[in-house]
């Protein structure tokens, strides 16, 4: 497999008086810490990384084609399956294209509903990402806590939908099913639990000299080579760019609610996690907004029964909690897509890894894995 | 009859059988402990389904190990694979034969005592560095490598941690530590003006990362190595080498407690007024306490072999307890109830460790080790020296 590295010049090692022999190193697609079937495959000097590749197609299942041969709504479920781990946030980019395409206005009802099921899927999102991080790491409890809150998030969809991680949450148009009686009261608990709750997090890790160290100044990935390899979301967000689609083009409504924008400035792992905690507040913030004075009225907008949008083609895309996740469609005019595409920010951000990862130790590569967030339904879709 | 256990050799031997045989079943249990700690940590609730809370758990874990297939990987040195785990099990085994686990029950008190647990658990490295470069894999051999250096540069601190408390103590026999200890009224640890804490502490940070726990479990490390030099090892070798890990905690955590507490000795031994209370009552109250407890738990259980158990269970906390009432059994084995519930709260701190860290990266490790303990650990013996020397 050594022909197989990129042949792009490494950087110089350290001279040492042994001529050292270069170790190339299988890691996955069975391994703990891949999430899931990523493979890499490392070019070590010792336990330094002088070169990645990453192996993936493992979880292909052709989603993109699948969609070619479905109508609109048929394909609905199909999304969820992508970026398993919000669900939501996936089927809501999926929404939101084909409705360009239908141009159709959504009641202010359900777009409420549909940012704070978004936002509660942020956070179970961020969530197993902390737990899963941390587990890389090496700190072995909080995954635990973090799937305790989790568990709420998820009990509410359940409640709402009858799922709990492929919730195929949202139909075009708007909602499927009108929200539970104490629905807002379970978002409202759920959110001052919460806040407590990623204090807990922090205190167990943000200031632990252990897990700083394993953090800081790794993976480093500045504003300007976000911007070369097209990484978005929070890992764009670390780098110090305030750039986020829902205040950037505002979707769903997001235009209406109040939060911030965290950011940092070195862009590497420990920023972060700072950021992606931070952002697991603002969401709390705006679940809170949306659902204490969720407007009354019809939650579905004039869709027909059949959806057959007019040829042409629609891009859109939301602020995923991985980053920015675009849907491209393009219509023949008949019931299913002539072509969609997915822009999946797992796919685009794992690009940066091997950036990153040059210099650095073995155990670096998995933090740094797991700094990524990435789903790898998403990645090979 | 007053013959044979006259012979210097029979009853070391019969203790050597006991430590060989209900070895094994304890370190089952403190896997259990540690399974049942963590999970309360983890907001779990950790094994609950073989026998009542799980208590049978160990047991039907060494059945499920000893059935389990024997895989030796293809490319595998067989002899040196095969070796590996004897050798990490005995050498953590042998270590026991110098440690006084009572004034009664010790195997041997030779005069170099804690020279040999230095020098048996030196060669327990080899087991893991064997283990790796037997496997025929990466993962292996790179656990291996890491558990090489680690142990190797960790052990350092950890020797002149405990240079420093022979200095003080006067003796290397691991007996005469625990009687300096008892003539000077004091804990190793709180010896020398407190000047002591030091290598204590420095001593309890080394064995961390001596018996390779989180969070120096670098040679295991398993979202890095998979399971480091253990990777390739499956049913009964991977039993050793498992044992072999909580013998080496057992051991560490059983040097650490004679030397800097006390040993078997009970908290504050000289002071007379305390024999009764932290002798009898104490532990009457415990294991009474125990029992009861078992007795509340049976509540909840509706399976009539898990009550059965576990009044099992409660009855023999009652009999200890009872036992710990007659003064002619509890002169003999008081001792062992301080040692074993001392090592207990170091064991418990190795858990709580692994509960709470994150894990260190390899260079951060050696960084710790060499820039930071080492010379801690020499100036605390120079200190103590000169103390030693002036103040005494």
């Amino acid at each position: 497999m050594a022909d197989t590295i990129s042949t792009a010049p490494l950087p110089q090692t350290d001279e040492t008086f042994l001529d050292a022999n270069e170790m190339v190193l299988n890691m996955g697609p069975q391994h703990p810490s891949t999430h899931g079937v990523l493979r890499v495959i490392l070019k070590l000097d010792g336990e330094k990384v002088l070169g990645t590749e990453c192996v993936i197609g493992y979880l292909h299942r052709g989603v993109e084609k699948i969609a070619e041969n479905r109508t609109y709504q048929q394909f609905g479920p199909y999304v969820d399956r992508m970026d398993y781990v919000a669900a939501v946030s996936n089927g809501l980019g999926y929404c939101l294209a084909i409705e360009k395409l239908l141009d159709v206005e959504i009641p202010a009802r359900a777009q409420a509903v549909r940012v704070a099921l978004t936002e509660l899927n942020r956070i179970a999102s961020h969530l197993l990402w902390l737990g899963t991080h941390a587990l890389d790491i090496g700190a072995i409890t909080p995954v635990f806590l973090c799937f305790r809150e989790r568990e709420i998030i998820l009990q509410i969809f359940e409640k709402y939908c009858g799922a709990r991680l492929t919730t195929h949450a949202f139909r075009i148009g708007g909602l499927q099913y009108e929200t539970y009686d104490v629905f807002e009261k379970d978002c409202i608990d759920f959110c001052d639990v919460m806040l407590g709750k990623i204090d807990e997090y922090e205190e167990l890790l943000t200031t632990n000299r252990i897990w700083v160290g394993r953090t800081k100044g790794i993976g480093i990935l500045n504003a300007a080579d976000c911007k070369d390899y097209g990484v978005t979301g929070p890992v764009l967000r670390a780098a110090g760019v305030e750039w986020d689609l829902r205040r950037a083009q505002p979707y769903s409504g997001y235009e209406n609610y109040e939060f911030d924008i965290p950011t940092r400035e070195t862009g590497d792992t420990y920023d972060r996690y700072v950021v992606r905690m931070e952002e697991m507040r603002q969401s709390v913030r705006i679940i809170r907004q949306a659902v204490s004075d969720l407007p009354s009225g019809p939650i579905k907008g004039k869709v027909g029964k059949v959806i057959k949008p007019p040829p042409g083609e629609a891009y859109v895309s939301i602020e995923a909690p991985k980053g920015e996740l675009g849907y491209y469609v393009v219509s023949d005019g008949s019931l299913n897509a002539y072509r969609l595409r997915v822009r999946p920010p797992s796919f685009v951000n794992l690009g940066a890894l091997d950036k990153m990862c040059r210099g650095s130790l073995v155990a670096d590569v998995v933090a740094i894995i797991g700094t990524i967030d990435i789903v790898l339904g998403e990645v090979d879709r | 009859m007053e013959e044979i256990l006259n012979n210097p050799y029979v009853v070391p031997l019969i203790f050597t059988l006991l430590i060989i045989a209900l070895f094994p079943l304890m370190a089952g249990y403190i896997v259990l402990i540690e399974r049942k700690v963590l999970a309360d940590l983890q907001v779990r609730l950790g094994p609950m389904r073989v026998g009542p809370y799980g208590l049978l758990q160990p047991l039907a874990d060494a059945f499920k190990l000893m059935l389990k297939e024997d895989i030796i990987p293809a490319g595998a040195d067989k002899a040196l694979f095969w070796l590996a785990p004897v050798v990490s099990t005995f050498t953590a085994l042998s270590a026991f034969a110098v440690l006084p686990l009572s004034d009664v029950f010790y195997i041997a008190d030779v005069n170099i005592g804690v020279l040999f647990i230095l020098a048996v658990s030196s060669i327990g490295v080899l087991g893991a560095i064997l283990g790796g470069w037997a496997s025929n894999s990466k993962y292996s051999l790179m656990g291996s490598l890491r558990s090489a250096a680690q142990m190797v540069s960790y052990e350092v601190p950890l020797g002149f941690a405990l240079v420093t408390a022979l200095m003080v103590a006067g003796t290397l026999s691991m007996q005469g530590i625990v009687y300096a200890q008892l003539e000077r009224g004091m804990w190793g640890a709180f010896e020398n003006f407190g000047l002591m804490i030091v290598p204590t502490v420095v001593f309890l940070i080394a064995s961390v990362a001596e018996t390779a726990r989180a969070p120096f479990d670098l040679p295991e490390a398993e979202s890095e190595l998979v399971a480091g030099f253990h990777t390739e090892y499956s049913g009964f070798r991977f039993a050793l080498f498992f044992l072999a890990e909580y013998a080496s905690i057992f051991v560490i955590s059983g040097i650490a407690v004679t030397v800097f507490f006390g040993g078997w000795l009970r908290p504050f031994p000289n002071v007379e007024w305390l024999a009764m209370p932290l002798n009898v009552a104490f532990p009457l109250l415990l294991f009474i306490g125990i029992g009861a407890g078992c007795v509340y738990l049976l509540r909840g259980l509706i399976l009539p072999e898990q009550r059965a158990v576990l009044a099992g269970v409660a009855g023999l906390c009652f009999l200890l307890g009872a036992a710990f009432a007659v003064p002619m059994v509890n002169e003999k084995i008081i001792g062992l109830l301080w040692f074993v519930l001392k090592v207990g709260v170091l064991v418990y701190l190795f858990i709580w460790y692994r509960g709470t860290f994150p894990r260190l990266r390899y260079d951060q490790l050696m960084d710790f080790g060499w820039k930071w303990l080492i010379p801690i650990s020499i100036g605390a013996l120079i200190v103590n020296a000169v103390a030693l020397l002036v103040l005494r």
